[in-house]
């Protein structure tokens, strides 16, 4: 069984986190993971810097700018991912990346190069399946997890055909819109979380716009198998550069005050949980 | 060729939250291409408002000093001074068809900002233009135009602060509102369907020059000549001439000079990619990362271009040249001085192609040149460059 496969078999829904490899820079990123699996994490979704990544939002598209800045490389990313292994060998780690990358170092290598350095999953943001023949077959290949996106304009025959590619898990996208913090979430999660179990075994998590822990106790409420945490966690990143202990500590608290909520049996005692904020 | 595909150029690489939006978008674009009410209309607002056909000028002095046949298709002329209306013009009464509300758009030299804005106006759908802030100060003129059409202008401060950061903006928004909004893309670049939409809307060129030079020349031309920054001037006129015997030579931004990095010669000096949503010619690094450019004329200042030229150039159909900074302004003081016509610094790289290519023709050679838009915007940062002396 996959590390992916493993982790949906639990009772409570999984907690995923998003983070950019490479920022702020190299160091500091292997120690933000590390302090994000130490806080609970059950997936980590690792991206691969881009310079024009059209689906973020304005927090993510500044860590990927700062990590280009920093000068981080595809092969930088694959080196994050080895160190993640070595840290946490059970832990599933998915790379979420923009097609070009894996075009321009040409799928058969990029695949090579994710195996070996022990990622679960990929997933391409704009590969829709109208594009991925030859990228769902070499990943298949490397035995590694295609992960698809679904939105909710996405149309139920197109859905399926979706579901037909997928593999690890099915990543919903909880609104229209690119990734980032909002207020609210979407109002029928439930109603997209119980259309697309009707069409597919897979595991189901539900990612952009989810920010504080009552989002995430509404979409484990409403049947998701994962919630992805992305821009609240880069956020942290952001607001502490250049205070690194203020970083691992926020870190701790807000991953600490949403993981809580999806096992409650190990809510830990977390100063300031309360404040916590999208 | 599957649909969407220009040889293995063009396609879909976009986030699944906007496939529905491009599969609105090609439906609509197949209803109305066919529906004589659309063309009825879209008619009307060419002929009527923007001003088409525009004349296919024979330059009498140009033609004497170089020794060849010099005409101009004169887009300079149409209304807002550039040929980006004829997209705009039939994207914005798409948009109306298709019962959307809002017009997005994205602008580099402000060109294509101002047409959207002068389209939105004339059909009454309110206009937001995303601009890189590097350009917003580059063209102030071009940006109190849009805001005094109506447009909200929407600086964008990520990334290089240009054209591509605009794009990327925009395709957020679009992302965002896509239900009531129609993000019109202003050059043959994009997701499938936009790059076929705006060759179609923009080969209202092609299609008179054609008919404009066999009525004055009882033959077709040696040489068409058009400047490519995404490429849809150069689209528009080439693609009725892309079966005939006539030559086709696409201008790009050579900037400082291919040999250094700053420039944004995608076909002459780029590698294949994927970028904003096609797969086409791309300047970007071994990592896949689009590298940033450069040129002197705004609307030509992007790193990757159409996904049909890419297919052209392959072909070996259009000859792909770059023009230098230096070159284009050189141009854009001799057609101003000889013609009494001031270019756009972006047509000015088509007409210092001309200045070259007249060479090879001999007198009775024909050389058109796509005058894809009018200089005012350009003349107070060529003040600036010439230290304020003409």
């Amino acid at each position: 069984m996959s590390r992916i496969s493993r982790l949906f078999t639990r009772k409570c829904p999984g907690f995923i986190g998003f983070t950019v490899a490479g920022d702020p820079d190299a160091g500091t990123a292997l120690r933000v993971v590390r302090t994000m699996i130490d806080a609970g994490l059950d997936l980590l979704e690792i991206a691969v810097p881009y310079a024009d990544p059209v689906a973020d939002g304005p927090v993510i598209e500044r860590a990927h700018t700062r990590a280009l800045e920093a000068g981080t490389t595809p092969d930088d990313v694959f080196t994050l991912v080895r160190q993640v292994r070595e840290y946490a060998p059970d832990l599933p780690v998915v790379l979420f990346t923009y097609y070009n990358i894996i075009h321009r170092r040409g799928p058969e290598r990029f695949f090579v190069d994710a195996a070996a350095a022990g990622a679960d999953g990929v997933l391409i943001v704009d590969l829709p399946i109208e594009e991925s023949g030859e990228v769902a077959e070499v990943a298949r290949r490397h035995g590694i997890d295609r992960i698809m996106l679904i939105a909710p304009t996405t149309s139920p025959e197109r859905r399926r055909a979706i579901l037909r590619e997928a593999s690890g898990f099915v990543y919903l996208i909880s609104l229209e819109g690119v990734t980032g913090e909002r207020d609210r979430l979407a109002p029928d999660i439930a109603g997209l979380v119980g259309a697309v179990r009707e069409d597919t075994y897979l595991p189901l998590a539900v990612g952009f716009g989810i920010s504080r822990p009552e989002h995430v106790r509404a979409v484990a409420a409403a049947g998701a198998d994962g919630v992805i945490v992305g821009s609240a966690l880069v956020r942290i990143v952001e607001e502490h550069l250049g205070d690194e202990a203020g970083l691992h500590e926020a870190l701790r608290t807000v991953i600490g005050a949403m993981r809580c909520v999806l096992a409650p049996g190990r809510e830990p005692d977390i100063p300031g949980r309360e404040s916590v904020e999208g | 060729m599957k649909a969407g595909r220009y040889g293995v150029y063009g396609g879909q690489y976009v986030p699944e939250t906007l496939m529905s939006a491009l599969i609105e978008l090609e439906e609509t674009y197949g209803r109305v291409s066919a529906d004589p009410e659309f063309s009825r209309q879209l008619g009307w607002y060419l002929r009527e408002y923007a001003g088409r056909e525009t004349p296919l000028t024979y330059c009498t002095n140009l033609s004497q000093e170089l020794g060849c046949r010099v005409y101009l298709k004169r887009e300079d002329l149409l209304h807002g001074g550039a040929h980006k209306l004829n997209n705009t013009l039939g994207q914005a009464l798409m948009a109306k068809f298709m019962g959307k509300r809002r017009l997005i758009a994205e602008t580099g030299a402000g060109q294509h900002g101002v047409a959207t804005a002068i389209a939105g106006a004339a059909l009454g759908l309110p206009v937001d233009v995303y601009m890189g802030e590097v350009d917003t100060r580059r063209q102030a003129l071009n940006v109190f135009r849009m805001e005094l059409l109506g447009a909200r202008v929407i600086p964008v401060a990520s990334g290089t602060r240009t054209l591509k950061d605009a794009i990327n903006a925009a395709m957020r928004d679009w992302v965002t509102n896509l239900r009531e909004t129609h993000y019109l893309l202003g050059s043959c670049v994009g997701p499938h369907p936009f790059p076929r939409i705006v060759r179609d809307f923009q080969s209202v060129i092609g299609e008179e020059t054609k008919r404009q030079i066999l009525e004055r020349e009882g033959r077709l031309p040696d040489t068409v000549v058009a400047c490519v920054g995404g490429g849809s001037n150069a689209i528009g006129i080439f693609y009725p001439f892309v079966n005939d015997d006539v030559g086709l030579v696409g201008v790009e931004a050579g900037g400082e000079g291919l040999e250094t990095p700053r420039h944004g010669a995608s076909l002459s000096a780029g590698s294949v990619g994927v970028f904003q949503g096609a797969l086409s010619y791309l300047l970007q690094d071994d990592d896949g990362q689009a590298l940033p450019t450069h040129s002197i004329a705004a609307g030509l200042d992007h790193p990757s271009v159409g996904p049909e030229h890419a297919m052209l150039k392959d072909a070996g159909r259009v000859r792909y040249e770059a023009v230098t900074d230096a070159e284009a302004l050189t141009a854009f003081r001799r057609l101003s001085r000889t013609e009494g016509i001031i270019p756009a610094l972006e047509s000015a790289h088509a007409v210092a192609y001309a200045l070259r290519a007249a060479d090879g023709l001999d007198k009775d050679g024909i050389l058109v040149v796509n005058l894809s838009g009018r200089g005012d915007k350009d003349v107070a940062d060529v003040a600036t460059i010439h230290g304020g002396a003409a």
